[in-house]
């Protein structure tokens, strides 16, 4: 058996372009999964807030118990019984970074909790609220903590966006599915495009690297 | 028989105490009164409540009966707690250092001081980073504004800790074994601190170990022993003519380690 890498190399911009957009959705899916993850972790560290920790805690398990696939196209292919009918892209964000949120909380209450529980004494003993103590002690300290599992999950969910490519997205899959119909390369186009995932999450796991470093020397990590 | 009135003028005025975790009675019916620009020393054997008595005074743990009035306003009665928004400002004027320092390990030593200045009492950077050095100033620590938490030494800590609480202005200062956690040789930089504090007519409370720091300053002794004040008057008295016999042993065993 020969390897015929041509189609790869005549499909280069084709594949770039998928590149780019599995960066963008990837990009929005990871700001959307931080900013529900900060506020399901902090909604799920005190269980005597019942609704609030009970809406939270639901959330985590029906998240992190389906698959993702299942419900990206509940989004995609399911609403619009109802009506809702969504942009593919849309649909995409959504799914991931209502995904990623479910385990990022994790990642946020994990660290929130392994905070000394004297540095919260100390924030309300000069007066502050709990609100404040959490913005401007325990936060700082927590969100040192939480990247190198925060790698973990980018990686992750740089991975998981393969999927969208079934929502009609042309990602990176996409793109190269559409060369491999034309060509039947499926070995050498689905090499390059690993080659191209490998690529994005080590230069995710290297800059999240250099920022935890940055950190530690600014003192922020004892 | 907890209907006792406050003594007139009391800064801090505890009546019939109680605090418990689980089944474990911590505080069992605690009676007393501070005055304004009183030391008291608190002592007692280990489990004795001492920690957790303190912390009932700035609301850290809730009480579960009997009142606590302090720089008046009604902390808790009963089981209510001050509300949310009056514990907050209730506690600048109530200052606390722990054995564990507590300092914020991500902000600098001048940024620990002025975070509450800055946040609570409204003061611009400018302003609270003035305030800061003056209190570093006084607790001797001039030539550490700009280093992290991490690069001191233990007694330094305690003294930003300390320089951390008076920046509040606070009426009270609580200190919860503030030595217990240090080297032995680094104890008296503390000590000294507290006098500086004690001579400027600061109402302490001070749960502590240090009998020689109870004996030279303290106005009043306090011993607990079982969630209980088993007795309390002037050091002269606890030390050489305590009442109780279990202040007498306990004395013995913690007069005869040192």
């Amino acid at each position: 058996m020969e390897l015929d890498f041509s189609p790869v190399w005549k499909g280069w911009p084709q594949l770039l372009e998928g590149a780019l957009t599995t960066v963008e959705i990837t990009s929005v899916s990871l700001l959307l999964g931080c900013a529900l993850g900060l506020l399901i972790g902090i909604g799920r560290l005190n269980p005597a807030r019942r609704l609030v920790y009970g809406v939270c805690t639901a959330y985590v398990a029906a998240i992190r118990g389906t698959p993702l696939l299942v419900q990206l196209f509940i989004l995609f292919f399911g609403l619009p019984q109802f009506g809702i009918l969504l942009p593919a892209f849309l649909c995409g964000v959504m799914g991931l970074g209502v995904y990623s949120g479910a385990y990022v909380s994790e990642i946020v209450r994990g660290a929130i909790q392994s905070i000394d529980k004297g540095q919260m004494e100390a924030a309300r003993s000069i007066g502050l609220s709990s609100s404040q103590a959490m913005q401007s002690v325990i936060l700082p300290q927590a969100v040192v903590r939480m990247i190198p599992p925060l790698g973990n999950e980018f990686i992750a969910l740089i991975k998981n966006s393969a999927l969208v490519s079934l929502l009609t997205i042309h990602d990176l899959m996409h793109e190269g599915q559409k060369i491999i119909s034309v060509s039947y390369r499926s070995l050498e186009v689905y090499l390059a495009i690993a080659v191209v995932y490998f690529v994005l999450t080590g230069l995710t796991s290297l800059a999240l690297r250099k920022l935890e470093q940055h950190l530690k020397a600014g003192g922020m990590v004892q | 028989m907890m209907s006792i009135q406050a003594a007139s003028g009391a800064i801090i005025s505890i009546r019939g105490l109680r605090k418990s975790f689980g089944p474990n009675v911590v505080l069992n019916g605690i009676d007393f009164d501070v005055m304004p620009q009183q030391v008291v020393v608190v002592i007692g054997p280990s489990g004795s409540g001492k920690s957790t008595f303190l912390r009932c005074c700035n609301g850290l743990e809730k009480a579960e009966g009997g009142r606590v009035d302090i720089c008046g306003h009604t902390l808790v009665n009963e089981g209510r707690m001050l509300p949310e928004a009056d514990l907050n400002s209730l506690r600048e004027e109530v200052g606390m250092v722990f054995q564990s320092f507590n300092l914020f390990p991500h902000l600098s030593v001048r940024e620990n001081i002025t975070l509450g200045p800055r946040k609570l009492r409204g003061l611009s950077r400018a302003q609270a980073q003035i305030e800061a050095d003056e209190l570093l100033k006084k607790v001797g620590l001039t030539d550490k504004a700009d280093a992290m938490p991490a690069s001191l030494s233990g007694g330094q800590k305690q003294r930003v800790a300390i320089a951390r609480a008076l920046a509040m202005k606070p009426r009270v200062m609580l200190f919860d074994e503030p030595t217990s956690a240090l080297d032995p040789e680094l104890v008296g930089e503390v000590l000294q601190v507290m006098k500086l504090l004690a001579s400027e007519g600061m109402t302490m409370m001070v749960v502590t170990h240090e009998m020689g720091f109870a004996k030279e300053v303290a106005d009043v002794v306090v011993v607990m022993d079982g969630g209980v004040i088993i007795e309390s008057g002037s050091p002269q008295t606890i030390f050489t003519n305590p009442a109780q016999e279990r202040t007498r042993s306990f004395l013995q065993a913690v007069l005869s380690r040192g």
